[in-house]
């Protein structure tokens, strides 16, 4: 009994292990094809178009709404401080500190990393990888390195263009809406928000989360097992994973950024 | 290298990507006016500054005309020594006295610069000796406590 206990617990570890180094390994490997990737740009480019132009509509029109929310909400509890003139600041700093990055990047994981795995699961599950494997074309260089730098890339510019359009949404309800000064809404927004110390910190996270989303989604993609069950589960896997994981590295970076 | 379609979609999101990071950097953190002014550098030791954080305004008849840069303690007079920027387009005497003030009831500090009537002008690196410190509740209250407990305990019963 407390020998199979004890066996039970060697074995998760060792492959608790095991998962680790694969993974640092795989990462390591895309991180290593950043200059092939960047001489045959054309391939990322196609995969830029399909995670980022599909994914635009969907990010501003979240964005717009998330803005409308914060408008109404920050709208409510403000006033009752009699400091509704400071909603303008309230809208940008939730935006571009986290909503922003947080949001989009959840989004990001649903719209695009789940494509992203079930692409790489079915042509696991069709033994297109092996196939290329057979010809000697390397598919994490050919397949996965592409997707990743795509997603890396694509990130920050949603997560700009959600907090933009929140902040125009924020401003259609605030001032245009409910009747919020437009000076003071702008004023101390620009009083109050720094570009280095805000929005440079937004645009960190923004590329951390969109190089661990897409990390994310192609990993549970080519480990997948090679059934319609095996790209489900990992399809599943991936937004849970992602999104979990999106979540505690925002915690993580908020502390190291914001803190003094 | 051949092109394609997606150059020009692919094109179109990079755009899009930098014109909203524009939007932010100048609409909402106002980037422009606060780099590139010309300022001079004018220190002032203060004996309590209460909340003033860097970054504060300096108003001069309410209009904003410099920033604060920089709070340090000084060991040798025990006081906070304030940096702050002017905009080189305001200058006022050598005797104008500084306040901290608060704006409205609970909002956030800023100093108040109140012109003086000496020929020569405030510059680079000179200090301020006229100031005032932020007003502490605290002491503010213990002060009106202890006038009142010194007052003779006599229009009580006398009226």
């Amino acid at each position: 009994m407390i020998v199979r206990g004890l066996a039970y617990l060697g074995w998760t570890l060792r492959v608790v292990l095991a998962d680790i180094g694969h993974a640092t390994r795989l990462f390591w490997q895309l991180l290593m094809c950043a200059p092939s990737c960047l001489r045959r740009f054309g391939l990322v480019r196609d995969q830029m178009h399909f995670l980022g132009n599909y994914s635009l509509a969907i990010i501003s029109v979240s964005g717009l709404f998330v803005g409308f929310v914060l408008g109404l909400q920050g709208y409510y509890t403000l006033q009752r401080y009699g400091s509704a003139s400071a909603l303008g600041l309230l809208v940008a700093l939730s935006l571009v500190r986290e909503l922003g990055p947080v949001v989009s990047a959840l989004l990001f994981a649903g719209r695009a990393g789940t494509s992203l795995t079930a692409e790489i699961g079915l042509m696991k599950a069709g033994e297109q990888l092996s196939a290329m494997e057979m010809m000697a074309i390397d598919p994490v260089r050919r397949i996965l390195a592409p997707r990743f730098w795509a997603g890396v890339f694509v990130m920050p510019i949603l997560s700009a263009v959600f907090s933009a359009v929140g902040i125009l949404g924020g401003w259609v309800v605030g001032v245009v809406m409910i009747g919020v000064d437009s000076g003071s809404f702008w004023g101390q927004m620009q009083s109050g928000v720094d570009v280095w110390q805000d929005v440079g910190n937004g645009v960190v996270k923004s590329l951390v989360f969109g190089t661990t989303v897409s990390f994310v989604a192609l990993r549970q993609g080519f480990e997948a097992q090679p059934t319609p069950e095996g790209v489900a589960r990992a399809t599943t896997r991936t937004v849970v994973l992602a999104s979990l994981s999106v979540l505690a590295l925002d915690f993580v970076l908020t502390a190291l950024m914001f803190t003094i | 290298m051949q092109r394609s379609n997606n150059d020009i979609w692919v094109g179109l999101l990079v755009l899009i990507g930098a014109a909203a990071l524009l939007f932010l950097a100048l609409q909402s953190a106002n980037l422009l006016s606060l780099s590139f002014q010309k300022t001079y550098q004018v220190t002032a030791l203060f004996d309590n500054i209460g909340g003033l954080k860097k970054q504060a305004a300096v108003k001069s008849a309410g209009v904003v005309v410099g920033r604060v840069k920089d709070i340090v303690f000084d060991g040798k007079s025990f006081q906070a020594k304030v940096v702050m920027a002017i905009e080189a387009q305001h200058q006022f005497p050598k005797d104008s006295s500084l306040k901290i003030l608060t704006s409205g009831l609970l909002g956030e500090q800023y100093i108040g610069l109140e012109a003086g009537a000496d020929e020569k002008n405030l510059a680079e690196g000179d200090k301020v000796q006229d100031t005032q410190s932020a007003v502490v509740l605290e002491n503010l209250i213990s002060r009106f406590l202890y006038n009142k407990a010194a007052e003779p305990a006599t229009n009580t019963d006398g009226k």
